[in-house]
């Protein structure tokens, strides 16, 4: 079935079966490997970005159900001169990631977050980012990251 | 894991929706937020041969005021719900319960319909939603019906609904200022609740539903009655189970459960009459 969707600023038209995972189809089908596969069961938020601005779980969503929509990943975060994004930079700065396999997903979920509250607590932020797993951090720094990136 | 493969249709109405699943009989199912159902078909424990997208059938994604009650479209989506000041005012309970569903991601893709329609007893809403008395719209080929709440859940996953039957709004009484309280006790976050409770209590009665407690979601009745009978809180939270048929799995025994009911229930009741 024939989609087209607009990534990262950039439209894409592509035949694709209707069982592929949005997830597969930017990782395979346009070679954009920053959104990473942790569970592939909708718990650890490592395959998030986002689906017309807000946060998804993209092993948890048909590649023909984001048909027409807008979607950003990692890659698209950063400006075109390379400058990281505010969220990026912060998780570098606070010491937010170590080995960096759930960074893509955290900094998706950690922007659609600030975007729906722009001020979290720290519990907000705790709470908000509760779809996404890290197996090194332990947490602390991630939250610490959010925190600062939203002015705190 | 990846899904088997199936063809894949998108419905523009609830009209169309019904007409493509009645044209693809038993082998077709409804996909909304998918959250549920994707999860299943990437286990292979469900196979559809097609799938009707009613996701985008936007005229049923709302929240309106009604009067006596607030009507919910189907496709509403559980941030949406969630984040409604109309709930907020009217029916806090159901907003509330929305926000503990999953996490941001998931309340951002399922919808409230799907929920309910899964009738999972596990889920947080389908028990909200009995707590409090709410309807459910349903559209077939010929036509709408009404369901209470009490009569929609038959079994584990099973519902009143036909095959070719669209749930197509829930209508929730308003609560009119009733205390009400949501206890989600689970392990992990993000997590299903090992047990959970909806309770409302006000001017004209009370509501229990409980989350988890049987093969359906659970309306505790009986608590209901004893407190109506002028029953003490705690002699009425000891009825917790009266209507419900727990059973064991990775993370409850039918005794832990049985004991966990009665305790969340004692506590929703306490902040309900607060
Ligand atoms: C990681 C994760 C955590 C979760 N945690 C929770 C939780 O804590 N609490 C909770 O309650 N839920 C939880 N869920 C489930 C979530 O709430 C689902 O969104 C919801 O159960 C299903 O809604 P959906 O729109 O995604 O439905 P879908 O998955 O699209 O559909 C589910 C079923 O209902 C049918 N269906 C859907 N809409 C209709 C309709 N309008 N009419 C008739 N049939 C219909 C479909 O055919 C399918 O059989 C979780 C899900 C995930 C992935
Ligand atoms: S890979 Fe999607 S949630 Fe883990
Ligand atoms: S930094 Fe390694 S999983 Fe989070």
């Amino acid at each position: 079935m024939e989609i087209q969707v607009t990534v990262n600023g950039k439209k894409f038209t592509s035949d694709v079966e209707p069982r592929t995972l949005l997830v597969h189809y930017v990782r395979e089908v346009l070679n954009l490997t920053g959104t990473n596969v942790g569970c592939d069961t909708s718990s650890c938020g490592a395959c998030s970005l986002h689906l017309d601005g807000e946060a998804v779980k993209s092993c948890t969503v048909l590649a023909v159900q984001a048909d027409g929509a807008n979607i950003t990943t990692i890659e698209g975060m950063a400006a075109a001169d390379g400058t990281l994004h505010p969220m990026q930079q912060s998780f570098m700065e606070n010491h937010g990631l170590q080995c960096g396999f759930c960074t893509p997903g955290m900094v998706m979920a950690a922007t659609s977050l600030l975007k729906e509250n722009p001020n979290p607590t720290e519990d907000e932020v705790r709470i908000g980012l509760e779809g996404n797993l890290c197996r090194c951090t332990g947490y602390h720094n991630i939250v610490k990251a959010v925190l600062a990136a939203a002015g705190k | 894991m990846i899904p088997a493969a199936f063809d894949y249709v998108r419905a523009g109405s609830a009209a169309e929706a019904i007409s493509l699943i009645g044209q693809h009989g038993s082998d077709a199912k409804f996909i909304a937020g998918g959250h549920s159902l994707l999860p299943m078909m990437k286990l292979r424990l469900a196979q559809p041969a097609v799938l009707v997208d009613i996701s985008r059938i936007s005229d049923l994604s709302y929240i309106k005021d009604a009067g006596d009650h607030i009507a919910i479209g189907a496709m509403t989506r559980h941030m949406e719900v969630e984040k409604s000041s109309v709930l907020a005012q009217h029916v806090p309970l159901l907003a509330h319960a929305a926000g503990h569903v999953g996490d941001p991601q998931v309340r951002h893709r399922g919808t409230i319909g799907g929920s309910i329609a899964h009738a999972d007893p596990a889920s947080d809403l389908p028990a909200t939603t009995l707590a409090l008395g709410a309807t459910y719209v349903v559209q077939g080929p010929n036509g709408t019906r009404e369901i209470a709440a009490s009569d929609f859940y038959k079994s584990f996953l099973e519902s009143d609904l036909a095959e070719d039957e669209m749930l197509t709004e829930i209508r929730v009484p308003k609560m009119n200022g009733a205390g009400w309280s949501f206890q989600k006790f689970n392990r992990r976050a993000q997590d299903w609740a090992i047990v959970g409770v909806a309770a409302w209590r006000g001017a004209n009665g009370s509501g229990v539903g409980l989350v988890n407690m049987g093969q359906t979601p659970i309306l505790a009745s009986s608590v209901s009655a004893a407190l109506a009978g002028g029953s003490s809180i705690a002699d009425a939270a000891a009825l917790a189970v009266a209507d419900a048929q727990p059973s064991a799995d990775n993370n409850a025994t039918v005794e832990y459960r049985t004991h966990l009911a009665k305790v969340l229930v004692r506590r929703a009741l306490e902040q309900a009459s607060a």
